[in-house]
């Protein structure tokens, strides 16, 4: 191979050049570009792609950690203090934290996944969707109900590669 | 004194000759020529004050800070856990791999080391970060002496790379995946499978660059023989990373220190050119790309079950001291200096980014070079201008 | 003008002629925009280019255009206004002016020169006037660079492209293109006139010389410094916007197209077959149809070669601004004269 080489005048390097543009040129003819025309055909995004993040209302009790623990604070819950009927017939009746506000501003949301991670209750997921651009930057400020609507999106966890130690 | 190249020499002859003529007759007075804040050979908004006699540069200075996001100030009001979310946007190609010596500065701190398997998946990610953001240099190179077929050959293959880690972390761009003590999560089922195909394609990739690239004529003609850095120069300036490998220097962190990571697992060559031209940078580049393909080939075989996270308490306090870690990033050596109190957040963080330093080197490198010379250099030099500015 | 052997009467001839102009300058821009520029370039990149405006997305060019319509006039304030708007302007009509001489058919000419190799290459040169202008009156630094690039560039290139023309002009025996074509489409290699003799044959290196110039000419990679986006942002460019910029788009890649032409007429036998397989002897044999067949074999050919400008502009990367100067003075114009001479010994012993 060497031999062959030091055979060949300088020349090839160019022609090696065009002759790797051509073949792209052919392969996309044959086969097919490597983009996807984006609104008509769409990729799947991975399972655990940080697309949006989902809130599942009845689980959230509004301790304040994922907004405690924000990088850049963007999470504003509200909530209040009230009596829920007793678990059992009989009982005393509990005092449970009611949520009357839970937003999430994605204008500054960095997604980082934080809150999801401190989340002691299980009432945040990540949902892999990514269409939630608005012309108002305004509107990019979810509720708890729009929030809680992409709680249909969310998929389950992934298998994990063997060798993985279940938590 | 070191060898200069004659056209270095030339061109402090060209400085000196324009400072007198200037001085004597001010007559010609040059032409002072600002490639930036905002150019498309700079990719971010870098300023180089040149001053031209024709289109040869006399003299030249980088000015940057236009992108200063304060990161180091912005960390003393952060937790631990949140600062790997800032540090991720420093060096926004190869993300990953700026998590990695923040996480370990923390551990040391703590006295806690990550269990063998996520030491194992953090190379890896580390290490296809450094292909994610090298292909894109290689790509890049050939936009900056204007050939713009390789950009978008980078831009095809980057992309498996980038799936892989957004399948394996959550977020493609921004992983924040390493937590001190180990990983988020562990990996998804069939991604070892899956990136052995991606690592064929790369290596593929590579041949195309080098085919359409590095062997072209008129490439080597712009790259050889340019902006040459000897290497006591290249030592004094600080540079690192393949700068300074290219230079003659062989000097990788990933060999050379003793780290809680898996890169003595792997056995692999560290690239030295002897030229220090821009031709050597980019095909030191070019061969560790390779390099990094074999290290996460012979990873992917070496990942020990078990846990990806030690035991750690919810909330992290690290306790008093100082800690300095540096690792071999894509971009050159990349250091967090932590100094911790004792609280939830560090009390100061110093960042050292390579491409700070290896800008620095611009007004030398720089002198008594023509106009198109001074895109390779920079191309060559491979910034990124949130490292820079950080 | 005896076009289909009707008499057309002289306003005819003339509406005729600057419809035929106006096509013969934006259908190959057109076809070459959207051809090489959005699609081969998409291709080899492994994408598909435009594909939302009409079908496979022609119509993208004339979306484009009206985009440009729209966007405001603007001229930096410290430019030479007047001297500022007229320069995509000089350099469009060098496109325009060129095209005049290119012979389509028998008949189908525009003027018939006796000179028109002269003339061609003369007028080419109009349009390195329009850059420098372009560059100097942005008042923008990057565009001073580039238009004094752009000028050192195309006065280099203009002296190959002469001498490789001129081994085509010995060999033919004459500077007018028609007589060129002809001279091509009845002569023979080694007494085997089945193909006739284009002089890409005979005269190969000339060819590659005039491909090499014509690339500068155009200013196509790799010889694109005076735009070299990645240094001079756009060289003379930088400071146009509008319809003004557009201008100078179609401006490039007419000129690509008319220089192709030209190069097609001169190497490849232009509009014509080869004469012996229908048993013409002379252009007066020709039949009437060759006036319709002929710009369509004519635009074929200007595909080839454009194809290949393109295919070279999509590979390279760009050389640097002196050894573009060295090669052009060192390599090709030593070529270039050693062929002619060659040429004009050959010439003269035969």
């Amino acid at each position: 191979m060497a031999k062959k080489k030091s055979k060949k005048p300088k020349t090839p390097g160019l022609f090696k050049g065009m002759g790797i543009t051509l073949g792209i040129l052919g392969h996309t003819i044959k086969d097919g570009a490597n983009t996807v025309q984006y609104p008509h055909e769409k990729e799947t995004p991975p399972i655990r792609a940080r697309g949006v993040i989902a809130l599942h209302e009845d689980n959230c009790t509004a301790c304040m950690l994922c907004v405690r623990s924000c990088p850049d604070w963007c999470i504003y819950i509200e909530g209040h203090k009230q009596l829920a009927p007793p678990r059992r017939a009989g009982g005393k009746p509990r005092q449970v934290n009611h949520l009357d506000r839970f937003d999430i501003d994605y204008a500054l949301c960095m997604y980082c996944g934080i809150c999801v991670e401190v989340c002691p209750f299980d009432a945040l997921f990540w949902s892999p969707e990514y269409e939630y651009s608005e012309p108002k930057i305004a509107d990019l400020l979810h509720d708890k109900n729009k929030l809680g609507e992409w709680m249909e999106t969310v998929p389950e966890a992934p298998e994990l590669e063997a060798g993985a130690q279940k938590k | 004194m070191t060898d200069l190249s004659d056209r270095q020499k030339l061109g402090y002859i060209a400085s000196q000759a324009a400072d007198a003529r200037l001085n004597v007759e001010l007559e010609t007075e040059g032409m002072t020529l600002n490639i930036g804040p905002q150019h498309p050979a700079t990719h971010g908004t870098l300023r180089i004050i040149c001053r031209l006699d024709g289109e040869q540069v006399v003299w030249a200075e980088p000015s940057c800070g236009y992108m200063h996001r304060g990161y180091e100030k912005l960390t003393e009001v952060r937790t631990f856990p949140q600062v790997t979310t800032l540090v991720n946007r420093i060096d926004w190609l190869g993300s990953f791999a700026n998590e990695v010596p923040f996480i370990l500065a923390a551990e040391k701190l703590m006295e806690i080391e990550a269990p063998p398997r996520a030491q194992v998946i953090r190379t890896i990610l580390f290490e296809l970060s450094r292909i994610a953001n090298v292909s894109l240099f290689l790509g890049d190179l050939g936009v900056q002496m204007g050939a713009i077929t390789p950009v978008f050959i980078a831009f095809r293959d980057r992309e498996y790379v980038l799936n892989l880690i957004e399948s394996a972390t959550g977020g493609r761009f921004h992983p924040n995946f390493d937590r001190i003590g180990g990983l988020k999560d562990d990996l998804p089922a069939g991604w070892i499978d899956e990136t052995r195909q991606v690592m064929v394609k790369l290596r593929e990739f590579c041949d195309i660059i080098e085919d359409l690239l590095f062997g072209n004529e008129i490439f080597q003609s712009r790259t050889r023989g340019i902006g040459i850095i000897p290497a006591d120069i290249a030592k004094d300036y600080g540079l690192s990373g393949a700068n300074l490998r290219a230079s003659g220097v062989d000097y990788d962190l990933r060999r050379d220190q003793e780290i809680a990571m898996a890169w003595d697992k792997a056995d692999f060559k560290v690239w030295t050119h002897p030229d220090g031209d821009s031709f050597a940078r980019c095909w030191v580049r070019l061969q560790e790309t390779r390099e990094s393909c074999k290290i996460v080939e012979q990873l992917l075989d070496q990942i020990p079950a078990g846990p990806v996270m030690t035991k750690v308490p919810r909330i992290i306090k690290v306790p008093e001291g100082e800690a300095w870690v540096a690792t071999e990033n894509p971009l050159g050596v990349m250091g967090y200096y932590v100094v911790s109190k004792g609280d939830l957040g560090p009390f100061r963080v110093k960042i050292r980014t390579p491409s700070f330093n290896n800008i620095s080197i611009v007004p030398w490198a720089l002198k008594g070079v023509y106009v198109p010379d001074i895109i390779t250099i920079l191309a060559s030099l491979y910034f990124i201008l949130g490292d820079i500015d950080r | 003008m005896n076009l289909l052997a009707t008499d057309i009467p002289y306003w005819g001839q003339s509406l005729l002629r600057v419809l035929g102009g106006l096509v013969a300058v934006l259908l190959p821009a057109g076809t070459i925009v959207y051809l090489f520029l959005f699609k081969m370039m998409s291709f080899m990149q492994s994408r598909l280019g435009p594909m939302e405006a009409g079908p496979y997305g022609s119509m993208q060019l004339l979306a484009e255009v009206g985009k440009w319509m729209q966007k405001e006039d603007l001229a930096p304030a410290a430019a030479d206004h007047r001297i500022f708007k007229m320069a995509p302007l000089v350099v469009l009509v060098s496109t325009f002016l060129l095209v005049v001489v290119i012979p389509f058919g028998p008949d189908a000419w525009f003027t018939n020169f006796s000179v028109g190799v002269f003339y061609g290459l003369a007028v080419a040169s109009i349009s390195v006037l329009g850059i420098l202008i372009a560059g100097w009156a942005s008042a923008n630094k990057y565009s001073l660079l580039g238009g004094l690039r752009a000028a050192g560039q195309l006065i280099a290139y203009e002296l190959p492209m002469v001498l490789a023309t001129l081994g085509v002009v010995i060999q033919a025996g004459s500077m007018n293109l028609q007589d060129i074509v002809v001279a091509q489409n009845t002569g023979e290699i080694f007494g085997f006139s089945g193909l006739g003799n284009p002089y890409i044959f005979t005269q190969f290196i000339g060819f590659l010389i005039f491909m090499i110039a014509v690339q500068a000419e155009l200013t196509q990679a790799p010889f694109d410094m005076p735009i070299a986006e990645s240094e001079l942002v756009s060289g003379y460019m930088t400071e146009y916007s509008g319809f003004r910029f557009l201008i100078f788009f179609i401006a490039e890649f007419a000129t690509a197209g008319v220089f192709a032409l030209i190069a097609s007429v001169l190497f490849l036998g232009g509009w014509g077959i080869p004469f012996e397989w229908f048993g013409w002897t002379s252009v007066d044999d020709v039949d009437n149809w060759m006036n319709l067949a002929g710009p369509v074999i004519m635009f074929t050919k200007m595909l080839v070669l454009t194809f290949i400008i393109m295919w070279v502009r999509f590979s390279f990367p760009r050389f640097r601004e002196d050894q573009l100067q060295t090669f052009a003075w060192k390599i090709l114009i030593p070529l270039a004269l050693a062929n002619t001479a060659i040429t004009a010994t050959l010439k003269v012993a035969f």
